[in-house]
């Protein structure tokens, strides 16, 4: 790569806030013609937002952006589309009902006699599927493909126009191997024709294979911008999550040592999903607390669903105290005593219109049937209890979940299944959202949890975190599960995995 | 909970007190030969068919979902009861032909329940199959004819007497029975979790399917006693008349009730007043002599008007002043 060609976009000086959020601050970005840039960053760095910028869907409150040295400011995606910027998104944005030429040139299309030329236009999409390779009957209709072809439509779609930037939010998150790697030839063919292509992804190894620049975002604000040849995993990762190295180092591993753990209560064997995560094996002990360290995507939450019946798992068999254990869904999981606090609060954890009393009592009342309610007596006995010991505010049983704090539901979603009384608890993101004194409280209580016999399954993006509360930490990477640590393992080393250094595997028993 | 009773309880006071004006005598109540006449009487006696109709679509909608077909299984109810009685006037006969009718419609609901749960349709598609299919199937069963019947045992669901017309015991003690069966089991509870975030509830353990199943099967009984009464009332089965269209009256007096079409918390005292207030509606405009031809259009513009005054947004529209001067 050389620099020597003016940058196609430049973006400088730009801030924006949301109400209550500094979702930008003073970012410049640069984005040169013929190469694929990678924006780097956790979630809520910014990167959306920045690329929205970009895009005309919001006005920066400051800053100017330059599109090939004229100053620019896009009221509308149409009119960052009609510049040359073109955008693909995560999710398909395409109709499944109309066939692969019409979402080609959906609002282009070419007319004659005032209507639609559907065999001119049905050339005009076959060029452009050639341009980049891709066989597909352009009048064949779009639902008929997989998510991975539709995903090359959409990038059809955007190349159909004069495309100079060429926008890809995490396109790969729903691609298996192969289907990655057709669509990296093709970002390499329209790099090569001198398109500048801005590449979002939470996999690191897909980041180090196609992109030759990155930016790194964190809170908004701008970190660095490199070659990617020039930065190293490490370094990457270290300034995406905020700590230089010297400090990651310094943290003391506050780990306690549980050392007597109970006999081994759940253990997988080759247990996998496809599309989800690899076959993994893994063991859970009684009163012990199983970290699970990984980048956003690298399989984290998939694992911990398979273990719980939310989604059936395709390869390996899971045993509960030795006897195999067919999980036909969440009931079988709850039945053997495992209980899964999801990362989604809202979407799969609370019934945000029913009560804290409904909410808190949900599982169990689920687990006895409908026509064993529990007694008033029992139920508002059980609720005290709870709202008492997680410190739940308002202590007021028949208020809305839906109108308490994000801390507050949280600890309403863990006494559902505290009620239960687990014998696994699988943990994902509790502490996600919420203020740091629900946090240490929630810390506390998996402590005393596993103390009491409980085995925990702790999933959390900060790192930190993991390290503090597990006995073991399962890294994942690539939707792999890679290796398994000791509890006093540094964070350093646990990055290092995490970032995808050639640290051989390593069990400790 | 009180708050959202208090709309319709006030729509449906300003239309009785209407028809006070208008026929001085409408709140009289009289005995005659122990039966108990008046203008109340009547329309909880012409309600009773909605009013069952709209309990069950009362917990199908609280889950998320819609029954469409209810008109068309109540049809199906009275063609079955009305053949099998045939030309007997015996009173063996014709339970024999409810219970066959119920029997069906609880099959029609499992069929309902199938599309919806068990193969994920959305509910107003997988309902209206059988609200077209249905009033075929019922025509299938009285072969085109409108069959009447003359057996005194089966008038007295529609149009008996026990002081009080049989019609509104009956669905009375429908009413009470499912707010037993959801309000001491935890029936209602799982019901509304159901309806208000089914993912969750599927994590938490629930049988979401099986939940969504009974609630259609209900919905379908339901709709089955409805169509006895509406068929006994004339002593006859009309398959492409009966019940005709209830099922958008039930779905108005869920909405009216209270009752989100988005699901989640429901109440059946609101679907009891909604369904009071259809009645009262249709009851009104005979009594004020609505012209014919407005007819439809009065009822529209009461109703727009009680669900607007149970919006939100309307509501913070109208208090606009209130607030600005307090």
């Amino acid at each position: 790569m050389t620099e020597s060609p003016p940058p196609v976009v430049e973006m400088r000086g730009i801030s924006l806030a949301f109400p209550g959020v500094k979702a930008l601050q003073e970012v410049d970005f640069r984005l040169f013609p013929g190469e694929v840039h990678a924006l780097m960053g956790e979630n809520g760095a910014g990167k959306s937002t920045l690329i929205k910028t970009l895009t005309g869907v919001h006005r920066p409150d400051a800053g100017q952006v330059a599109l090939a040295g004229e100053e620019v400011a896009f009221s509308s995606p149409g009119e960052a589309q009609h510049a040359g910027i073109s955008t693909v998104y995560q999710e398909v944005n395409l109709c499944a009902n109309l066939t692969v030429a019409e979402n080609i040139l959906l609002g282009r299309e070419p007319r004659r006699f005032g209507g639609i030329d559907f065999p001119a236009m049905r050339r005009r999409a076959a060029e452009v599927l050639a341009r980049i390779g891709v066989h597909v009957d352009p009048a064949s209709s779009l639902g008929e493909h997989p998510i991975a072809v539709q995903q090359l439509v959409a990038i059809a779609r955007a190349i159909a126009v004069d495309c100079r930037v060429l926008v890809l939010d995490e396109p790969t998150s729903s691609l298996d191997a192969g289907e990655v790697a057709e669509l990296f030839r093709i970002m390499r063919v329209l790099r090569d024709e001198g398109v500048a292509i801005l590449f979002v992804s939470h996999f690191l190894d897909q980041v180090y294979e196609i992109s030759d620049r990155m930016t790194v975002l964190r809170n908004g604000a701008l970190v660095g911008e490199h070659l990617t040849a020039d930065v190293d995993r490490r370094t990457l990762i270290a300034q995406m999550i905020g700590r230089d190295l010297g400090a990651l180092e310094a943290i003391e591993d506050a780990a306690e040592q549980r050392t007597s753990h109970g006999p081994v209560l759940l253990q997988a064997e080759g247990l996998g999903r496809r599309g989800a995560i690899e076959p993994f094996d893994l063991d859970v002990r009684a009163g012990e607390v199983v970290g699970l360290a990984g980048l956003l995507g690298s399989g984290r939450t998939e694992l911990a669903r398979l273990l719980f019946g939310a989604d059936r798992a395709d390869s390996g068999r899971l045993l509960v105290d030795g006897r195999q254990l067919k999980l036909r869904g969440p009931r079988s999981a709850i039945a053997a005593g495992i209980a899964f606090s999801s990362e989604d609060r809202k979407g799969e954890g609370l019934v945000a219109d029913l009560s804290i009393r409904d909410n808190l009592v949900l599982a169990m009342q689920a687990a006895r049937g409908w026509t064993r309610p529990l007694p008033r007596r029992t139920k508002d006995q059980l609720v005290e209890k709870y709202l008492k010991a997680l410190d739940i505010r308002p202590a007021n049983p028949d208020a809305l979940v839906r109108t308490l704090s994000g801390g507050n539901q949280q600890k309403v979603l863990l006494a559902r299944w505290l009620v239960t009384e687990p014998r696994l608890l699988i943990l994902d993101e509790p502490t996600r959202g919420i203020d740091v004194g629900a946090k240490a409280q929630i810390q506390q209580l998996v402590t005393t949890l596993a103390a009491e016999g409980t085995a925990v399954l702790f999933i959390s993006a900060e790192l930190e975190e993991v390290v503090r509360i597990a006995d073991r930490i399962v890294v994942l990477r690539d939707r792999r599960k890679i290796a398994e640590l000791d509890g006093s393992t540094g964070i350093d080393e646990v990055v290092e995995l995490i970032a995808g250094g050639a640290a051989p595997e390593k069990v400790v028993s | 909970m009180k708050n959202r009773l208090l709309w319709p309880l006030i729509a449906l006071g300003a239309l009785l007190v209407l028809n006070l004006v208008f026929t001085p005598s409408f709140f009289t109540l009289r005995m005659q030969d122990g039966h108990l006449y008046g203008g109340l009487v009547d329309v909880l006696k012409n309600g009773a068919p909605t009013l069952l109709i709209a309990l069950g679509m009362t917990l199908v909608i609280a889950t998320r979902g819609i029954d469409l077909s209810v008109g068309a299984v109540a049809a199906i109810a009275g063609a079955v009861t009305c053949v099998h009685i045939g030309g007997s006037g015996s009173a063996g006969t014709a339970f024999a032909g409810m219970a066959l009718a119920l029997v069906l419609c609880a099959v029609l609901g499992l069929w309902n329940g199938f599309l919806v749960a068990g193969l994920g349709i959305q509910p107003i598609i997988a309902t209206l199959v059988l609200m077209t299919a249905g009033r075929g199937i019922a025509m299938l069963v009285t072969e085109g004819q409108i069959v009447t019947v003359n057996n005194s045992a089966y008038r007295q669901v529609g149009a008996g007497f026990v002081v009080l017309p049989t019609a509104i015991l009956i669905s009375l003690l429908v009413l009470g029975l499912v707010a037993l069966a959801t309000r001491k089991t935890a029936l209602g509870m799982l019901i509304e979790a159901v309806g208000v975030n089914p993912q969750a509830s599927r994590l938490a353990g629930v049988r979401t399917r099986t939940i969504i199943w009974t609630v259609y099967v209900f919905a379908a009984v339901c709709a089955g006693i409805a169509g006895l009464m509406i068929s006994s009332n004339v002593s006859a089965a009309d398959a492409n008349n009966a019940g005709l269209w209830i099922e958008m009256d039930a779905i108005l007096a869920v909405v009216i009730g209270g009752t989100s079409l988005a699901g989640g918390r429901y109440s059946l005292t609101g679907t009891l007043l909604g369904a009071l207030i259809i009645q009262t509606l249709t009851t009104t405009v005979y009594t004020i002599g609505v012209a014919p031809e407005v007819t439809l259009v009065f009822k529209a513009v009461v109703v727009i008007a009680v669900c607007l005054v149970q919006a939100p947004k309307a509501r913070a529209a109208f208090s606009f002043r209130k607030v600005a001067v307090s």
